[in-house]
């Protein structure tokens, strides 16, 4: 089923993506025509088969539980846009007069 | 310098990965000398090509005057091993210490590696020379490395052509002699598409074969880490060193490890008497197939027949299906994987940010490139509730399908042989309007994904000046297998990996 324009602006949001109605439009069209190319596969009767999450069986043992090392924390504040403090720092989370519907988006 | 070591500095962009260690490890030429005259040769041609995103010379000469002090101190060839020497380059979504890790993409443009990828770390504890990180499409997302953030990389045959991606950087690299061996990363054809276009040897080894700790991770399910370079062979060597279980990655297998140059070695004393080939027929039918890479698939039976292999067809029912499926189950993965990408932690950060919403919303759109977030609105489309049966749930049932499809095909044949691509390198730009044709580019590599298992893109010759090749596949873990068919046909192919026009302007230059 094709995509409307609404849903693509949704579909913005959802994965937090800031799109110019330019934009939506081209992409509408563009996220169509994929569609329109899985649509065949989409069409096959497939109820009797199992799906396949992962390729090879086997591979999620794990290893033994046992604490190992991990980066030491100016290693991990080393690419930070900001920090302070030993922290991350971001934005406040909502802007003043923002609505809750607006700050939480529709995911 | 003596006259037989200067001549064996000026071909060292095309000697073997053996044969540099054998001048190294005997002292008649030092790492250090190697070192320079590679880092030379990549100031005198990249800015042609394009395939280095960072040059590291620093590290480079480090990793060389500590071999050439092993050396000096006794070790022995044996010791130090067939990589000792070698210089090598990274996909750059790889860590590596000391150097940047972009991904190419304005997201990740000032990240600095944390850690060591295991199998980079594995490719320097086998004594090679690192010599940088290189070009890749924005977050692998692409197959023509026209994506990247820092500029296209140009295909050293013909500049009007691309490298192919997303490793088209690795693999112009190795096209252009400006390294020996170098490491890519493949999710549906990302090493073995841009090795079609270059002329170079492209290996996807068994999923689990190779550690994926501390690559960037686009599709967790279809992603592997392999070598490009100019012979089956050295990427025998470098698979040796780079495979094994790693306790940093649960998905790596605990499966033994031969050395599989010595497979090849094998290979080429014997015959290939008792191998069973396929090829497969039902996918030379495909629309869009070039008659001329077509021919290439039958050419190559022939050469196999005439060393000794049985040549059966087998069929792969459900391949028209595979495309589809990968792109659903690629994009979903990597949707979910990108969400990490948010501007908090590391990455780009949009400025001025009025709100947490505004900073992700503004860190990612300027971030991406726009099929970077193609695909992550599709694989988030597919996985939303009302969509998730429908296209992802189906998308996992094709996959069973082509597993089994494959594992039918190996009860007949030891290997399997198709195109690698549908096309020779197209123009950039050819698929700037369309962007769902440059897809089809992945059609015979991305079902290998799909099935977890190995394949190698290997050149066969040069049409309209064009690198041409075909692709062998193996079952899982059966590397070997292919290693000693894709070796029997190298020998019968002889491709002239020296003649690209690039290395000809430089010979007269050094002249």
């Amino acid at each position: 089923m094709a995509l409307t324009t609404a849903e693509v602006k949704d579909l913005g949001l959802t994965t937090r993506l800031q799109l110019s109605d330019k934009e939506i439009a081209g992409l509408q069209v563009e996220l169509n025509n994929i569609l329109e190319y899985v649509e065949h596969m989409k069409q096959l009767d497939l109820i009797d088969v199992e799906p396949t999450a992962h390729p090879v069986d086997g591979t999620d043992g794990g290893r033994a539980d046992v604490p190992i090392g991990s980066l030491a924390r100016d290693m991990l504040l080393m690419n930070a846009p900001e920090s302070r403090d030993g922290a991350f720092v971001v934005p406040q989370i909502k802007a003043p007069g923002m609505s809750d519907a607006s700050a939480g988006g529709s995911a | 310098m003596s006259d037989s070591t200067e001549r064996d500095l000026q071909q060292l962009p095309f000697l073997s990965a053996a044969h540099i260690s054998t001048l190294v490890t005997s002292g008649e030429v030092s790492a250090r000398e190697v070192a320079t005259t590679m880092l030379q040769r990549i100031k005198d041609l990249d800015g042609d090509i394009h395939a280095f995103n960072e040059v590291t010379p620093e590290l480079a000469l480090a990793a060389a005057d500590a071999l050439d002090k092993r050396i000096a101190d006794g070790a022995t060839a044996d010791e130090l091993g067939q990589l000792a020497g070698v210089p090598v380059a990274f996909k750059d979504n790889m860590n590596q210490l000391g150097t940047h890790m972009t991904c190419s993409s304005r997201m990740l443009a000032n990240f600095q590696s944390p850690y060591d990828a295991t199998a980079v770390r594995r490719l320097l504890d086998a004594n090679t020379i690192p010599l940088g990180k290189l070009n890749m499409d924005d977050l692998a997302c692409g197959s023509s490395t026209e994506s990247s953030a820092t500029g296209p990389t140009y295909n050293p045959w013909n500049r009007k052509h691309v490298p192919g991606g997303s490793s088209g950087g690795s693999a112009a690299a190795v096209a252009a002699g400006m390294a020996t061996i170098t490491l890519g990363s493949d999710t549906g054809g990302s090493i073995r598409q841009p090795a079609a276009f270059t002329g170079t040897v492209g290996l996807k080894p068994s999923y689990g074969r190779v550690s994926r700790y501390g690559c960037a991770a686009l599709a967790s399910s279809l992603d592997q880490i392999g070598p490009l370079s100019h012979s089956v062979r050295d990427s025998a060597l470098a698979l040796s060193a780079i495979a094994g279980i790693d306790p940093l990655d649960a998905s790596s297998l605990d499966v033994s490890v031969p050395d599989f140059a010595v497979a090849c070695d094998h290979a080429l004393q014997g015959t290939a008497k008792g191998m069973r080939v396929a090829i497969v027929s039902d996918v030379l039918q495909q629309d869009g197939l070039d008659p001329r890479l077509k021919a290439e698939v039958l050419t190559a039976a022939e050469l196999l027949a005439q060393q000794g292999a049985d040549i059966i067809e087998v069929t792969l029912p459900s391949a028209q299906y595979g495309p589809p499926a990968y792109y659903i189950l690629g994009s979903a993965e990597a949707s979910s994987n990108l969400a990490r990408l948010d501007g908090v932690r590391y990455g780009h950060r949009a400025e001025d940010a009025t709100d947490i919403l505004d900073l992700y919303l503004r860190s990612r759109k300027e971030g991406f490139s726009p099929e970077t977030i193609r695909r992550i609105m599709f694989g988030t489309h597919v996985l939303s509730s009302g969509n998730y049966d429908d296209y992802y749930l189906q998308a996992q049932k094709v996959r069973t399908l082509i597993k089994g499809d494959y594992a039918a095909a190996f009860k007949q044949a030891d290997v399997l042989l198709t195109p690698s691509t549908p096309t020779l390198a197209f123009k950039f730009g050819e698929f700037a309007d369309d962007p769902l044709a440059m897809y089809l580019s992945d059609y015979y590599t991305s079902l290998v994904n799909i099935a977890g298992i190995a394949a190698l893109s290997l050149p066969t010759r040069l049409i309209d000046g064009l690198p041409a090749s075909v692709q062998l596949i193996a079952d899982h873990a059966c590397e070997t297998n292919l290693l000693r068919a894709a070796t029997l046909l190298e020998s019968s192919l002889n491709f002239d990996y020296r003649s690209v026009p690039l290395t000809k302007a430089a010979a007269v230059a050094d002249a």
